[in-house]
């Protein structure tokens, strides 16, 4: 296959950060926007038909009879230390690759229309645009890498993108705080994730994600045979990048970050925080899923971390005030579900049900969730808060953005015909295949999906029917066009993208699975959904005193829940208290008086040295020479003594 | 007599062609047409440095008077950069010579200067004493007048006289030596010296003779402790005349050592004077830092961090493998690219405002924005920060003193004290860029245009700076010639 297009892919955003980077000053702001989002559309062009190529053109380089292939389309040498150890820049096409081609360029071309219309006026619309493709490069880059190491590479691209963009209000001081906090738990997790990559490749002895997962079991045998504190190298190689995951990921306890990136422009949470970057964990592991099954103990390591996150996040989700926090929780529970999708997938299974439905659940929640923080960022366009507090009646003003964010909520509430009901239902049931526990989890769990995002949706559309005019405040309406189509265009995708086969296209062995209902378990989880909407509804449709008369009888409850379980401040006194006093004052205490005492007191006697052998250079010739003379016998008498 | 044995000598007719012309055009062109001659004698220098450079036949290998002369490859290469550093501070001294006393004395300059250089090459190219005496000899003398050339300035009078008393005694202990070893050997061919010493057992009248020749070399390099005139000679020449003595003087008589050393001294006496170089490095790496901390005039602190500067160029020797030759020739390359860009800027100041103080200097960055960058680039070079071409060029040299045949436990702890000594120098170096780019002055110099010789020779220099840093071809190149 020709390497144009795949290069082209990763080249136009690359090429577009660097033109809006460094000319974007000398550039109008609309001219800017504009070039990037066509940049961005040029994108999407080729990247549908890389994926349309790949799934349906039946070459024999990507499938051969019923088998889909990884393809690598290109893989150059970037940098090359020693014979074996090569670490190359390529392009990978295999399913989820492939899957990940569409899924970025959309969300991204939506995003950076929805753009010109939301950061209009904003100060450095240039830099945003720059910074927009530089992340669509880096998760791009990401997605096709054909050797750990170059995901890794990419893999900071994100987190740096991402750091620019949460602080892209610079200004603020709550966004500078978000932007390191995410830049550092991140950064914390990747550490992990390098030592793992470390591990996994001396062992295995190469980067190649195709040399590792096609042949595992070379892999298995030279790491199985090393433990290391009772656990196979194995083990902690795939704990370790798992753990790196985890922090892209969001999940706990490696998420604070993410509920305080929402600090960062709307559109970019969409993009970032919610579709692409923050599923990069869950892409991660299923890259390498063929080494996590040789591993039980890293599956149910998996599966727990994902379970305790998934419902931990719904709690929290339940009591949060600021809409895009609310959503930014649903998105780490909803991670959360891929991981543990993944996390009980087993070959044997209906030929690994679980890793398709993760993938699924990828697909369609990018989509949805996509729209959702797009609504969002209409709502909050338009009243200018985060808080539903300022809320409340707005589906008579803003009857696109309110018809669009129900279908939103219903898809994510797993209600039929919308996507998440079909991609929520195979993981429910691929919990259920490997033991009921897990599955009864994922049914509570998103029943509590259903509660929270209709509360969501009943607060801010319903609740009580304000006048805004009357109290004084501007007139919340529709937002212009180039916010409402992606809207629109994303609800559309919304509905119908349940509906694909994607059993045929996303396998964990390419084999084409046909998807087949689990009726017992639909039902139930439509049941468990409707529940939830229903008592969302019964308490938050009208005006009452019942939410609060509830959360006032278990108020310590709802405070824990409201103040995320004191994370944060956990965080804040392990570094504070333990890490910074206990740790970094004794060792700054050590190089203070110690280390930078002893290099002093260098310095000094240099100094005093320098000062004592001044008369030396006494400006007189005659002495010079005696010196000269002096020298030279010396020289010689020491040399013939010591020689002879 | 076969007279055709001449044409070996190719470089040093090359040179005296170039000199003849120079003195031609000064004696018979008319006044007006004077003007032009140091333009001229930039030219035509600059056409037979480029000559050198790719006319392959400047490179061939030849011997000549009974073999009392030789020349090489890796000669060709060393003479090549030495004239690339003698052009640069030619150009740099176009301003000088045109100012009011200097005017009508300006062609002597530029003769001397050639006669000088045409002494090198002889040091360097001999394979007897008494040719590498008679350069010597041209090599030092004209340089005296040369210091002396600012005659209205007290200072330099002083500067002369102080180089002229050093230079005869340390040529009459050179000679002291130089005649026992013609008592011991017979003989005053470097290789009859070399056989000569294979036949006999070590002795204390050789011994001693070597002391006396490293004590002349000693001079030359200003190593410590003979270097008591050199920041003197430094501060009280002719900015020009400084950086030519700092930079080409020096390197060619490093080169000439190495010669010396190798050819002459060979294997028998390396142990004796591996130790005294050992003893003289340490001592000259240390004490020019020690005293360089201390300047506050800029040439005088020129002149102890090139004394320091001569210790580095020393460990290229006590290595005696291939790879210290091109070291060494590579550290004279850089040298001079890193002296010389400082000197540039001194000497642009000077001429400016007459100002040679550290304090001077204060707040450059403000008013003179590019000289205070070429400056740190030069000082940065001269420290050994990466990615400039000093901090290979030190590298180089440690590498090769490390990778000699017999490295001991004495090399390791030379290397290190070495190490040390480029943390202590790190801080004199930065004083200078602190000065220009965080002391605040009330009266810093005030924004000026340099002259266009002056900003043609640093932007050679800068340009050498980081590309000799940046680009491997130039050390690559030298290490095939060597080999």
């Amino acid at each position: 296959m020709d390497a144009t297009i795949p290069v082209l892919i990763l080249a136009i955003p690359l090429f577009m950060f660097l033109l809006l980077g460094l000319g974007g000053v000398k550039m109008r702001p609309l001219t800017a926007g504009v070039l990037g989002t066509l940049g961005m559309g040029a994108v999407l062009v080729l990247s549908y038909y890389t994926a349309f190529n790949y799934y349906f053109s039946g070459n024999p380089l990507f499938v051969d009879g019923t088998d889909r292939l990884q393809y690598i389309v290109f893989n150059t040498t970037w940098l090359q230390f020693t014979d074996y150890l090569v670490i190359k820049l390529g392009f990978l096409l295999d399913p989820i690759s492939a899957m990940m081609l569409i899924v970025i360029p959309t969300i991204s071309f939506m995003v950076h229309l929805y753009s010109l219309g939301y950061m209009h006026g904003e100060k450095g619309f240039q830099r945003y645009y720059a910074f927009l493709s530089l992340f669509s490069f880096s998760m791009l880059g990401l997605v096709v890498a054909t050797n750990i190491f170059q995901m890794y590479i990419f893999w900071e691209l994100v987190g740096a993108s991402s750091f620019l963009l949460i602080g892209f209000f610079y200004t603020l001081p709550s966004a500078v705080a978000a932007c390191k906090k995410a830049f550092i738990v991140t950064r914390f997790a990747d550490l992990f994730f390098l030592i793992g990559i470390l591990v996994l490749s001396f062992y295995s002895e190469t980067f190649d994600f195709l040399s590792m997962t096609q042949h595992p079991e070379a892999v298995l045998e030279s790491m199985h045979g090393a433990m290391f504190m009772g656990a196979s190298v194995m083990t902690w190689a795939l704990v370790l990048i798992f753990i790196g995951g985890m922090g892209k990921s969001a999940m706990m306890p490696l998420h604070i970050w993410l509920p305080d990136a929402m600090e960062g422009p709307t559109p970019v949470s969409a993009l970032i925080h919610a579709a692409t970057m923050v599923v990069a964990g869950v892409y991660l592991v299923a890259r390498l899923f063929p080494l996590y099954l040789l591993e039980e103990a890293a599956l149910m390591i998996v599966t727990v971390v994902g379970c305790v996150t998934a419902f931990y996040a719904a709690v929290v989700a339940c009591t949060q005030i600021d809409i895009k926090r609310v959503l930014a929780f649903s998105t780490i529970s909803q991670i959360a579900f891929m991981m543990v999708s993944l996390g009980v997938a087993r070959p044997e299974i209906h030929h690994g049900l679980g890793y398709m439905a993760s993938m699924f659940h990828l697909f369609t929640h990018a989509m949805f969730k996509g729209l959702l923080f797009l609504g969002a960022g209409a709502l909050i366009h338009a009243v200018h808060s985060n808080n539903y507090t300022q809320m409340g009646g707005l589906r008579k003003y803003m009857p696109i953005t309110h018809i669009t964010f129900l279908v939103g909520c219903l898809a994510i509430a797993g209600i039929p015909p919308f996507a998440g009901f079909f991609s929520k239902d195979e993981i429910v049931s691929a919990a259920f295949e490997l033991h009921w526990f897990w599955g009864v989890w994922l049914l509570m769990v998103a029943g509590m999906t259903a509660f929270y995002m209709f509360r969501l949706y009943f607060l801010v559309f319903w609740w009580e029917d304000r006048d805004y005019k009357a109290e004084g405040l501007h007139t919340p309406h529709d937002s212009p066009w180039t916010m409402s189509l992606p809207l629109i265009i994303l609800a559309v995708i919304s509905t119908v993208c349940g509906w694909i086969d994607f059993g045929k296209y996303v396998t964990f062995d390419g084999q084409e699975y046909n998807i087949h209902m689990n009726t017992p378990i639909a039902i139930t989880s439509v049941c468990v959904a409707l529940i939830g909407i229903g008592i969302a509804a019964k308490l938050y449709m009208k005006k009452n005193d019942n939410p609060r008369a509830m959360a006032d009888s278990a108020r310590w409850l709802w405070e824990a829940a409201h103040h995320r379980f004191y994370f944060d401040e956990m965080y804040l006194f392990i570094t504070r208290r333990i890490i910074f006093d206990g740790i970094c004052k004794p060792i700054a205490w050590f190089d203070r008086h110690i280390i930078d005492g002893t290099m002093n007191g260098l310095a000094l006697i240099t100094n005093k040295a320098s000062v004592a052998i001044k008369g030396f250079q006494s400006g007189k010739v005659q002495m010079y020479i005696w010196w000269y003379l002096i020298g030279v016998l010396v020289l010689a008498a020491v040399t013939a003594v010591c020689v002879l | 007599m076969d007279y055709s044995q001449f044409l070996a000598m190719k470089q040093e007719i090359g040179l005296l062609i170039v000199f003849l012309l120079v003195f031609l055009y000064d004696t018979f062109f008319s006044k007006k047409a004077q003007g032009a001659l140091p333009v001229v004698t930039c030219v035509l220098f600059a056409l037979l440095t480029l000559f050198g450079f790719i006319c392959p036949c400047m490179k061939e290998s030849a011997t000549a008077f009974g073999g009392m002369y030789f020349t090489s490859p890796v000669l060709a290469a060393i003479k090549n950069i030495l004239n690339v550093g003698a052009l640069i501070v030619m150009i740099q001294a176009v301003n000088w010579a045109d100012s009011d006393f200097i005017k009508v004395r300006r062609g002597e300059f530029y003769e001397l200067m050639l006669l000088t250089l045409f002494g090198m090459y002889l040091m360097m190219s001999s394979n007897h004493f008494l040719v590498f005496v008679i350069g010597l000899e041209t090599a030092s003398l004209p340089l005296a007048a040369m210091v002396a050339f600012n005659k209205n300035h007290f200072e330099s009078h002083e500067a002369a006289v102080k180089y002229l008393l050093t230079a005869v005694f340390s040529s009459a202990i050179m000679l002291m030596g130089l005649s026992l070893v013609y008592a011991t050997a017979g003989t005053l061919y470097y290789d009859g010296i070399f056989i000569a010493m294979l036949y006999s057992d070590i002795n204390v009248m050789v011994i001693v003779a070597l002391a006396f020749v490293i004590a002349g070399f000693g001079f030359k390099l200003s190593l410590v402790p003979f270097h008591l005139w050199t920041a003197d000679v430094y501060q009280g020449a002719p900015t020009p005349v400084t950086s030519y003595l700092s930079v080409i003087s020096k390197g060619s008589a490093a080169f000439a050592f190495l010669v010396v050393l190798t050819q002459a001294f060979g294997f028998l006496y390396a142990d004796a004077w591996e130790w005294m170089l050992y003893a003289l490095i340490i001592l000259t790496i240390t004490v020019g830092n020690l005293f360089a901390m201390r300047q506050r005039n800029m040439k005088r602190f020129l002149a102890f961090s090139s004394i320091s500067q001569a210790g580095y160029i020393m460990l290229a020797i006590v290595g005696l493998n291939e790879m210290g030759v091109s070291a060494l020739m590579f550290y004279v390359l850089v040298y001079i690219f890193s002296n010389l860009a400082a000197f540039g800027v001194i000497g642009s100041i000077e001429h400016a405002t007459g100002k040679v103080d550290m304090d001077d200097y204060n707040g450059l960055y403000k008013t003179n924005p590019r000289l205070a960058v070429t400056m740190m680039l030069a000082m940065f070079s001269l420290a050994g920060i990466p990615p400039f071409a000093g901090f290979f060029s030190k590298f180089f040299v440690f590498t090769s003193a490390l990778s000699g045949p017999g490295v001991g436990a004495a090399l390791y702890v030379l290397v290190l004290i070495a190490l040390i000594n480029t943390i202590i120098s790190l801080y004199y170096y930065l004083l200078v860029v602190k000065a220009m780019f965080i002391n605040d002055s009330e009266t810093p110099i005030a924004t000026f245009r340099s002259a266009c010789a002056q900003r043609l020779g640093m932007w050679v220099c800068t340009a050498g700076i980081i590309g000799l840093g940046i680009v491997s071809y130039f050390y690559d190149y030298l290490l095939t010639v060597v080999e």
